[in-house]
């Protein structure tokens, strides 16, 4: 079962590639993969506490009013990682900088609250959570894998190939969206393939 | 006392230099989700336009009024988003009363805008320092920015729209056609709009 949600959550739904949710951040902070990855953990770790709640209150919840009540669970915990981040990782906060608040716009996590947590179980529904993210956290970091490479020619802030002048326009908006849109090609690519080989 | 030089380089600088879509990334869901046609492109360039306003001077008013003196911005997030929705809700029903033909034309965007991270994303802004003055966002000024980055969004959002009515027509590879070509598409106009970064109000004015 795990292994069907796993697949579930990094291929067939995939948030960012496939289902095309979620993309001010994912475009926003995949300047470098500290960021991509950062923002990635940050959105799962939210994502997970909202869709358990959620998903525990799913029946107190009158159905005209859910989508404010969803929208008020996911900003306090929005506003808990806030902090947090401020506290512990103010250089990651200061990076990610309006993006952090922004989380509770994120359209998976709402579209997730939404589809999932407000019809299933507690456990079921933080297992959801938890795939959902791990695929938003990976496709973050293959886009801000290749976009710092590219970019500024670094991993992780070590120099990656001596003697290549990196092409700053990667880490500006458009390589955002050039970068995505190869991305997507590919993964597209590679399903029709897989389709074609089944028929 | 009103600064016209920073009212002018916040209007600049909002349309073309930091435009919310092709700079900032800010509201992409409904640059990609509403440019199939130009007719909703506009429907829904205008929606923002008025929503951004009315919640630009919304916030900054309970920002400098209420959390700022209480000491408790640390509501900030929850606060302004409960504001925006109630916002949007309003506006709907007041527009559907006095103003049918503009409901019809605006009605089935407005819900949308709640989950516009650009609303949102405008807000957050005029709660920090404005970087042509070094102070913060007065009224006027924050007024302006929420107007004026809807302008520079409904820009961005009709530019794409025109372009994707004629990339409809095209003959596209399998594995480009939809979005992965719209975000092509995007990515020049973003190289485009990068040669306003040229024009450097910051320094100009602020000095």
């Amino acid at each position: 079962m795990i292994k069907e949600e796993l697949k579930r959550g990094i291929i067939t739904e995939n948030p960012t590639l496939v289902l095309v949710l979620g993309l001010c951040p994912s475009l926003a902070t995949s300047t470098s993969i500290q960021n991509g990855i950062g923002m990635g953990l940050t959105a799962t770790f939210i994502l997970t506490c909202s869709n358990a709640i959620i998903s525990l209150v799913r029946k107190l919840i009158p159905d005209k009013v859910r989508i404010p009540c969803y929208i008020v669970i996911i900003a306090a915990f929005v506003s808990i990682v806030q902090l947090l981040l401020k506290a512990y990782l103010p250089a990651l906060d200061k990076q990610l900088g309006i993006f952090v608040p922004l989380i509770v716009v994120n359209c998976i996590i709402l579209g997730r609250a939404e589809a999932y947590a407000s019809k299933n179980g507690v456990f079921k529904s933080i297992i959801d959570g938890l795939v959902i993210g791990l695929g938003f956290t990976i496709s973050l970091g293959i886009l801000s894998f290749i976009r710092e490479i590219l970019g500024s020619n670094k991993l992780l802030g070590l120099k990656f190939f001596p003697g290549y002048e990196p092409m700053t326009v990667f880490i500006l908006a458009p390589g955002g969206f050039f970068t995505i849109a190869f991305v997507m090609a590919i993964v597209r690519y590679l399903g029709n393939r897989k389709k074609g080989a089944k028929a | 006392m009103i600064n016209i030089a920073s009212l002018i380089g916040i209007s600049i600088s909002a349309i073309f230099i930091n435009n919310f879509v092709l700079s900032r990334f800010l509201g992409l869901c409904p640059f990609f989700g509403v440019s199939k046609k130009l007719s909703s492109a506009t429907g829904m360039g205008m929606a923002v336009i008025f929503v951004m306003a009315i919640a630009s001077s919304f916030t900054w008013v309970i920002n400098s009024y209420i959390l700022e003196p209480f000491g408790i911005s640390y509501l900030q997030t929850i606060v302004f988003i409960l504001v925006i929705a109630a916002l949007v809700q309003l506006v709907e029903m007041a527009l559907q009363k006095y103003s049918p033909t503009l409901y019809e034309a605006l009605g089935i965007y407005l819900p949308l805008i709640t989950t516009n991270c650009a609303v949102l994303g405008v807000a957050l802004i005029n709660t920090g320092l404005n970087p042509l003055t070094g102070q913060p966002f007065t009224f006027i000024e924050s007024l302006l920015n929420g107007v004026m980055s809807g302008i520079g969004f409904m820009l961005a959002l009709i530019l794409m729209a025109g372009l994707r009515e004629k990339l409809e027509l095209s003959n596209i590879p399998k594995t480009l056609d939809g979005l992965p070509i719209s975000f092509i598409t995007a990515g020049l106009m973003a190289l485009a709009f990068l040669g306003f970064a040229g024009l450097n109000f910051f320094s100009s004015i602020g000095g």
